[in-house]
């Protein structure tokens, strides 16, 4: 989980579910997993995932395999492609909604994943579990701990 | 001359002869582009998606207060060139020819004069030839404010409204100033309702 008071600015990938509560600018990656913005999360980025849950504030193109749901009282400014999507009463949301089968969805992400894993200079973020404990964000030295 | 009217049932299903004819438009054809300036509603994007379409959604109502306030001042910022253009470039900034269809609702009706003649200008550059346009507009020609809706797609031919509250009219509008609203379009049909509007059908 990335809480309310972090702020990031890059890349991230992520090998597992993520919450996004704080404030993140760039692109996030979580091709097999979820991605949430949380209720205090304003994220600023182009998202892929297979799930994508917005609660807070959100500006960016999203791509889910599976799902990509607007919660409402939530703000999703962007395009998004997926291959179910859900917008409850009460969210708002500008931008264009274009359903795709998951499976041309799930092959462009194997294609992402199959390609060879560059870290990209320090602005990138990669969050691995080593083990079933949840992985926190330091704000303060953006590292994995 | 006002009609007398049958009440607008609120929340209920209502018969569409105009949107059933826009559907009919689009018919045995798919990957279409259709835009819906009611903003995103579960009913919509679940309807014009399962056609097979794609669709861009804005709360174009809401983006009109954001970008000029809200009253009767709100009229006078909607004359303003420099505001006009750039809530088009904020809010309208749509590619030459990208839309096979436009749902525009009745917000065409709260548009100052300028404003609505910048929309219109930005509309009909971004249909294509031969696209459709739906629009409804309150039959209550003389009334300063009027009530707005939110509008609910439950079929091809049918409907809901839900209420928004009243709404500063941007002029009053007849038939002949619809006609000039459109004015330059292929064609334009009007589908006459018992209740409080009046449908129109426009063709690019």
């Amino acid at each position: 989980m990335v809480g309310k008071t972090v702020s990031i600015k890059g890349q991230i990938v992520s090998r597992e579910d993520i919450v996004l509560d704080g404030e993140i600018e760039g692109t996030i990656e979580a091709l097999e997993h979820r991605v949430t913005v949380g209720p205090n999360g304003r994220v600023k980025a182009s998202v892929r995932a297979r799930e994508v849950l917005v609660l807070g504030q959100m500006l960016g193109n999203i791509e889910a395999g599976d799902r990509a749901e607007v919660r409402r009282d939530a703000k999703l400014v962007g395009d998004v492609r997926t291959s179910r999507v859900s917008i409850e009463d009460g969210a708002y949301f500008k931008g264009s909604i274009d359903i795709v089968r998951p499976d041309s969805l799930r092959a462009d992400s194997k294609a992402a994943v199959a390609e060879p894993q560059t870290q990209a200079a320090s602005s990138t973020l990669t969050l691995t579990p080593l083990s079933d404990t949840p992985v926190t964000v330091n704000a303060a030295t953006a590292e994995a701990n | 001359m006002n009609r007398p009217a049958a009440p607008v049932s609120l929340g209920q299903e209502r018969t569409s002869k105009g949107l059933e004819q826009f559907f009919a438009g689009l018919e045995n054809r798919v990957n279409l582009s259709i835009i819906d300036f009611a903003g995103a509603s579960q009913a919509n994007i679940t309807f014009i998606t399962s056609l097979g379409h794609k669709l861009y959604a804005d709360d174009v109502l809401r983006s009109v207060d954001q970008s000029f306030g809200t009253g009767v001042e709100a009229m006078e910022k909607q004359s303003d060139p420099d505001a006009i253009a750039e809530f088009i470039s904020q809010n309208l900034d749509f590619d030459h020819a990208s839309f096979d269809g436009a749902l525009i609702w009745d917000t065409l009706q709260f548009f100052a004069p300028p404003l609505l003649e910048a929309v219109m200008q930005k509309l009909y550059q971004a249909l294509r030839p031969g696209a459709y346009l739906f629009a409804i507009f309150s039959a209550r020609e003389k009334e300063r404010s009027i009530p707005s809706y939110s509008y609910r797609i439950n079929g091809s031919r049918t409907f809901t409204l839900l209420p928004r509250g009243e709404r500063v009219v941007g002029q009053f509008f007849n038939n002949r100033s619809i006609e000039n609203v459109f004015q330059g379009w292929a064609s334009i049909k009007f589908f006459l309702t018992r209740d409080n509007f009046q449908e129109v059908l426009v063709r690019r």
